[in-house]
């Protein structure tokens, strides 16, 4: 009982939020909007006994890519009244990939409610005395010990190539420097000036 | 995987260690030394010795017998053993040849080394690669790395558009390659080699699928005709030591690769894949033919020369045989010698006013350099296969390996395009030797170019003598794979 009305409430409201996401004319709300949908796809990860997912799905979609949208929609200029100009006429093709979509994902539903060898797929191989975070770290850290790390590497090649390509020394850039900000005396700062009224201090 | 478990396998590892963990203290110690310059130069040098160290290790210190780590997903064995060595040092020879160029173009920074033993580090990870995940990592650290390389220059418009171009068209290969090897592990049931070598037995179509997906991901990467289109333009864009980098090391590797690929889990299904490679090599090879007559930047030539180069190994590797294996082997590695030479000569191509890259430029030369002009005779005419001298060995044993499987038509082919191809490098041949000087004289090249030429250039001649060693090296290393 508790578990419907929870799942009803979770399914409620990211089923809602994701037609806000479209439908906000404000597009910071409708950013805040896809969190909220990410968030309670979350909680339906977390009923559904896939605690892993339902961290992963925070911290990568909520910390990370929404955040990076928030950032992109508030730093960028983008004139969304202009984008969302062809609407309707784009509707029909849209309605199109959408309706295709459903048929997709609704044919392998119904093939895998037929099939009979898809319930011995169904099985989770995740030992019971463990929880999947572990089981998941059991087998990454492990068995794939050697994609991991290279996947690392690969990553920090990523994170060279943008510096290399993008960071550029300007001359006469005035920076913080934290040591000396700490090491600043009162005296340097600040000056008592005895000012005469009526004169200013120009 | 625990304590010794983890060890024995860490033990199969060591050049691949060598290089990573040289690679991250090269970065760190990069930041630190005072000054762009002596930072790119001793980077560099310690880049340099860090390659031939891995080198080293690779052909001493390897274990007896080789063997396979991480469940299968890293082989080694005498097949991966000696790919690794020629790539190693191949990368350490574009190390040489990029010091001076990077410094004099303004492009000294201690990021190149780096970027260059990453990309190293994903060619040792391709050609050890037993499962199509260590397959498609090390691609991709591989590739990352070169798209960098390419727009080092970041300055100039044209690196930047050989970069993005290469990131563009190499990200749609790599989904090509996902594509192919998610209908492998799907229809296989296995990423691992082993287990998709016993599904290739019997394919289904599924699988059939796959490989010709996989193959083509594959074929970009050694741009092979008809996924050739990004080579010219980006051998032109990127620096030319980059270019020199791009034709040489990532090239053995990637033929590599796909050896092993077509020869260890599709074995089995020669049939089909004979198919793919033959049209391969034979558009290849006609493209790299006709495609460089009508050129007149030495870059893009030698673009065109490489993908038609890249036909001829194709043309081995149709016959699917053992004697295929080496005879590819061998080809590459003189092909890495060859084509190493040459881009030292095109690097020597300076003026006063900077770099020229025309043919045209080339007038002249035997007057001016004729130890220069002559060093690049060799190399081109051992790069295009000329009797008496020793790239003339690798084709005629990769014909050799073809006729000996029955594509005798095929052999044929080859030998008529490879005629056409004699025929571009004796129109710039004719132009260093009979042609008058137009323009200044070139500035004498800095030492350690000068020595690359001169000694591959003598390695056109020299290796002659040492045919039946390499010979004897490369089938031990062929044996590895087999038919």
């Amino acid at each position: 009982m508790l578990q419907a009305a929870a799942f009803y409430i979770l399914a409620g409201t990211a089923v809602i939020s994701a037609f806000m996401v479209v439908a906000a004319r404000n597009p910071v709300r409708a950013v805040l909007f896809l969190i909220l949908t990410f968030f309670s796809a979350a909680g339906l990860f977390v009923m559904l006994g896939a605690e892993f997912l339902a961290m992963l799905l925070v911290i990568v979609y909520v910390g990370a890519v929404a955040v990076l949208f928030l950032f992109v929609v508030m730093m960028l200029d983008v004139d969304f009244a202009a984008l969302k100009e062809g609407f309707l006429s784009y509707l029909p093709l849209g309605g199109a990939v959408a309706l295709a979509l459903v048929g997709i994902l609704s044919l392998t539903g119904i093939s895998w409610v037929v099939s009979d060898t898809a319930g011995a797929a169904l099985q989770t191989p995740v030992p019971p005395d463990m929880s999947n975070a572990e089981a998941l770290g059991s087998i990454l850290y492990d068995r794939y010990v050697f994609f991991f790390q290279l996947a690392g590497l690969v990553l920090l090649v990523a994170m060279i190539g943008a510096i290399v390509l993008t960071l550029r020394h300007r001359e006469g850039v005035r920076r913080q420097n934290i040591a000396r900000q700490v090491q600043r005396r009162r005296e340097e700062g600040v000056e008592l000036v005895e000012v005469k009224s009526g004169e200013g201090i120009g | 995987m625990t304590g010794p478990a983890l060890l024995a396998d860490l033990s199969l590892i060591i050049p691949e260690l060598i290089l990573a963990v040289g690679a991250m203290g090269l970065l760190l110690a990069g930041v630190f030394i005072k000054g762009e310059e002596t930072a790119a130069r001793l980077v560099s040098l310690a880049a340099m010795a860090l390659l031939i160290l891995a080198a080293g290790v690779a052909v001493f210190l390897a274990p007896q017998g080789g063997g396979t780590a991480f469940f299968g997903a890293f082989v080694l064995d005498s097949f991966s053993l000696y790919a690794k060595a020629v790539v190693y040092l191949a990368a350490a020879i574009a190390l040489v040849l990029a010091g001076h160029y990077l410094r004099t173009e303004r492009l000294a920074r201690f990021e190149f080394p780096v970027l260059i033993l990453l990309a190293t580090l994903g060619m040792s990870v391709m050609v050890s690669a037993g499962d199509l995940i260590a397959l498609y990592l090390g691609l991709e650290l591989q590739s990352l790395a070169l798209y960098i390389l390419a727009a080092f220059n970041r300055d100039s418009l044209r690196a930047s558009e050989a970069g993005l171009k290469y990131f563009v068209l190499g990200a749609l290969s790599s989904g090509l390659l996902l594509y192919g090897a998610s209908l492998v592990y799907g229809f296989a049931g296995s990423t691992e080699f082993g287990a998709i070598a016993l599904a290739a037995e019997n394919p289904s179509v599924g699988l059939v699928f796959g490989l010709v997906f996989v193959v083509s991901g594959l074929a970009f990467k050694i741009s092979a005709a008809p996924f050739h289109m990004w080579t010219p333009d980006v051998y032109e864009g990127a620096p030319t030591p980059v270019a020199a980098f791009f034709a040489t090391a990532p090239k053995l590797a990637a033929m590599v690769l796909l050896i092993r690929v077509l020869m260890e889990p599709f074995g089995a299904m020669a049939d089909q894949w004979q198919q793919i490679t033959i049209i391969l090599a034979i558009l290849s090879m006609g493209i790299g033919a006709l495609g460089a007559l009508l050129q007149t930047n030495i870059k893009r030539l030698m673009a065109y020369s490489s993908i038609g180069n890249m036909g001829y190994a194709l043309v081995g590797l149709s016959a699917a045989s053992e004697a295929a294996v080496w005879a590819v082997l061998l080809y590459m590695t003189l092909y890495v010698i060859g084509v190493a030479g040459a881009f030292g000569v095109i690097l020597s191509m300076r003026r006063a006013e900077g770099m020229v890259e025309r043919i045209e430029d080339l007038a002249g030369l035997s007057k001016s350099r004729p130890g220069l002009a002559l060093a690049f005779t060799g190399l081109l005419l051992s790069i295009g296969g000329m009797p008496f001298l020793v790239g003339f060995f690798g084709k005629l044993f990769v014909f050799y390996a073809a006729v000996q499987a029955g594509l005798v038509w095929l052999a044929v082919i080859g030998g008529l395009f490879s005629a056409i191809s004699i025929a571009y490098y004796l129109m710039i041949l004719k132009r260093v030797w009979f042609d008058e000087p137009t323009g200044g004289e070139f500035i004498n090249p800095p030492a350690s170019v000068a020595i690359i030429t001169r000694v591959t250039g003598i390695a056109t001649v020299g290796l002659l003598l040492l045919v039946p060693f390499m010979l004897t090296r490369v089938i031990e290393a062929g044996s590895a794979i087999g038919g």
